[in-house]
């Protein structure tokens, strides 16, 4: 392994949701320039894994390694692992009423980045280049955090809020969920615009769809709390067109049952 | 800690001082008189004859002495807390300065100072029409804008008041608040001294707000200013309101009686930042008569003191008047906030709103107390309620006790009342974008609370959110 270039990585997580064990024992390596997918079906683990991994206080990670840069990622609480470089699109973002989108944005940029002054002077023309990306109406920022959002809505404040704190790992916890398909291209633009060489992306889905327009170099198969198999772009098709069973029988068989 | 605020906007300076430090400091004192503790006709004689008022007054004084000593204390609100008041242990009476002061140079240094620290003479140079600065007992600092004068406009403590528009104060005074109201209006009533008083004549609008302080630095003060505010036919004024207090073991006492009257088509707005110190008594009546279309508004912030009462009303008399109380209550620790709202509807085609938000944190307990009463001839009335508190942790507390006498056909009610707890989603949310968990939680409730300070000025919208701040610092628990 080049350790050099990973900047996310972790080995052996095992996660624990109110006593009971839902990620079995996962293990993955992500360097910079990659993007991976974590696809498996309902309840195999893969959104409790992307909130573990981000530092959710209910989803307990009971044994394992996790590195972010380097740095001891299981040592951090969720302020410290934001703010070493990871981001968590939420599957269900949450509303803070009476605070608005560009108050929220302002508080979080000012809150990693203790030169506040610096990080603030592009703040509204940035801003207005992300909405102009993602096609949000500017008005979007006097609103209240997910507030009366659309399903749409949500996703699209969570791709812009990737946008603007420039994570060096974002893991998408089915971001491509209830778009539609006008929805998902503009989302998956956002995600593509906002990866280059020196960053990551782990997509957490249950469908193929969004691979269509954001290109995976591993997919990785979820079931029952572990990774079964791990392939190309081409795994997500063949998941597409035989869905999940293969997979199972698969492992089943492997297990010798 | 990192600010949440945007401050960079207006240049407040840094916080994270807290209270003691900036306001509960105190002054030596150096007073032109300072009575003996305790109340009696005595007492209530010799601030008159001080003051030498008309001899109307003087009754009035002995007559209010009467009614609160014969009133029993309230029977409601905290009343655990109300029999701790040791009534013989306040001076009621203290007059720091011989003559009030028209220029901030004309006030002593030490007083001047005082007002400094607090920012309110940087405040009157940015956007006030004019100010009244009370310490103790006496107004010792009075400024209003020429062009807020050249309009009519009278602006002056309630003493000048009643020396230079006896008429005008004998004709209203304690008619929307009779000292009979309640021990604490009675009290008042016996004791007054200082407080504003405000005429706006026909059709003038006021554009800049005026605002008055009070603080109080003895210990064992009380504090018994008198507001009394007329808006003419058609005129339009708001009034702002702040008060702070320095910190002492024993326990002080603030009592005012705030009396407003909109006349017809007129618009009165009046704010309040009350931010006590934790060792005093809010006890405070505070009611307004609206005339045919008039408007009144209560904006009213509790966030310090130690117990407050206090239920901003409106008496919707003409039709077509309108009535808003919007107020938020922060109960930290030892801390109970009694606030609510009182609205009676008298006349038809009147509407009435309350919205109000109150915070528990640290076993701190906010209770809201409501009255709405629609009188039969309220017909065609519109009558809107919303409570919303918010619990910081467990050993936090919020009550609601909402009244409402419906006896008029044809009114129109909405009523909500809803207590939520920060929720942890929420935090995990806002600490996954690189908040911390304190940050967080301050975010979650200046947002709770921005319906209110979205109704105040830029200034004090930003030292609201920065009080709470204040308040909420180390405690997470």
């Amino acid at each position: 392994m080049n350790n050099i270039k990973s900047i996310f990585s972790f080995k052996d997580i095992h996660v624990e949701v109110e006593g009971k064990e839902v990620v079995r024992g996962v293990s993955l390596e992500v360097k910079s320039g990659e993007k991976h997918a974590i696809m498996g079906p309902n309840g195999s683990g893969k959104s409790s894994l992307a909130n573990a991994l981000a530092g959710h206080p209910k989803y307990l990670i009971t044994s394992g390694e996790a590195y972010i840069d380097g740095m001891n990622l299981l040592e951090m609480d969720a302020t410290q692992r934001s703010r070493a470089g990871l981001f968590l699109a939420f599957q269900y973002p949450l509303a803070i009423p009476g605070v608005t989108v560009a108050n929220f944005l302002r508080s979080a940029i000012k809150a990693r980045d203790g030169n506040e002054e610096s990080a603030l002077a592009n703040f509204r023309k940035e801003l207005k280049q992300k909405f102009q990306l993602l096609q949000i109406d500017e008005l979007f920022a006097t609103r209240y955090v997910n507030d009366g959002f659309s399903g749409g809505e949500k996703k699209r404040l969570e791709i812009l809020q990737m946008a603007m704190l420039k994570p060096s790992i974002a893991i998408l916890d089915e971001t491509d969920s209830g778009l539609d398909i006008d929805a998902l291209k503009v989302v998956s633009e956002g995600i593509n615009s906002s990866f280059s060489k020196e960053n990551a992306v782990i997509l957490v889905t249950h469908y193929q769809r969004i691979l269509n327009y954001v290109k995976p170099d591993f997919v990785h198969v979820m079931i029952n709390g572990q990774i079964v198999r791990s392939g190309g772009a081409e795994l997500a098709l063949q998941l597409e067109d035989q869905g999940y069973e293969w997979v199972r029988d698969e492992m089943l068989e492997k297990v010798g049952v | 800690m990192t600010e949440i605020v945007d401050k960079s906007r207006i240049g407040v300076a840094d916080i994270g001082d807290d209270y003691r430090e900036k306001y509960g400091f105190r002054d030596p004192e150096e007073y032109f008189h300072k009575g003996a503790k305790g109340l009696d006709h005595e007492v209530v004689e010799m601030i008159s004859r001080m003051k030498k008022e008309p001899e109307w007054m003087r009754i009035f004084r002995h007559k209010a002495l009467d009614i609160f000593l014969s009133k029993p204390m309230p029977t409601w609100g905290n009343t655990e807390l109300l029999r701790t008041i040791d009534f013989d242990n306040i001076y009621y009476y203290i007059k720091p300065i011989e003559n009030q002061g028209q220029t901030w140079d004309e006030v002593p240094e030490s007083i001047k100072n005082t007002f400094e620290r607090l920012g309110i003479p940087e405040a009157e140079r940015k956007f006030l029409a004019g100010v009244s600065a009370q310490y103790e007992s006496e107004v010792v600092y009075h400024s209003v804008k020429k062009e807020i004068e050249r309009q009519g406009v009278v602006f002056m403590d309630m003493d000048t008041g009643l020396r230079n528009h006896p008429d005008i104060v004998k004709k209203y005074l304690s008619t929307v608040i009779p000292s009979a109201d309640n021990k604490f209006s009675a009290l008042n009533s016996a004791v007054w001294s200082g407080g504003s008083f405000i005429y706006v004549p026909e059709g003038v609008d006021v554009k800049m707000p005026l605002q008055a302080y009070f603080r109080i630095n003895a210990e064992n003060m009380g504090q018994f200013e008198r507001t009394l505010i007329i808006a003419d036919k058609g005129s339009r004024v708001h009034y702002i309101e702040g008060c702070t207090a320095p910190v002492y073991s024993s326990n002080s006492l603030h009592s005012a009686v705030v009396e407003l009257i909109a006349l017809e088509g007129a618009y009165i707005r009046y704010t309040t930042i009350q931010n006590w110190a934790n060792n005093i008594f809010n006890l405070v009546t505070k009611r307004a008569m609206a005339h045919k279309n008039a408007t009144v508004e209560w904006v009213d912030g509790n966030i310090g003191s130690k117990l407050t009462m206090k239920y901003p009303c409106v008496y919707l008399v003409g039709e077509g008047a309108k009535g808003e109380i919007l107020s938020v209550a922060f109960a930290g620790n030892g801390q109970h906030q009694d606030a609510g709202a009182k609205v009676i509807h008298a006349a038809a085609n009147t509407s009435s709103r309350i919205t109000s938000k109150s915070i528990s944190k640290a076993g701190g307990r906010a209770s809201y107390r409501g009255l709405v009463k629609v009188y039969p001839q309220a017909v065609n009335s519109k009558v809107s309620v919303e409570c919303d508190a918010l619990l910081i942790d467990g050993a936090s507390r919020s009550d609601t006790y909402p009244t409402m006498e419906i006896d008029a056909d044809e009114v129109r009610i909405e009523h909500e009342a809803r207590v939520s707890r920060v929720a942890e989603e929420q935090i995990f949310y806002l600490t996954s974008r690189g908040l911390t968990e304190d940050e967080a939680r301050l975010l979650i409730i200046n947002g709770f609370i921005e319906p209110f300070t979205k109704e105040l000025p830029m200034e004090y919208a930003v030292e609201l959110n920065r009080l709470i701040e204040l308040e909420m610092e180390g405690s997470v628990g």
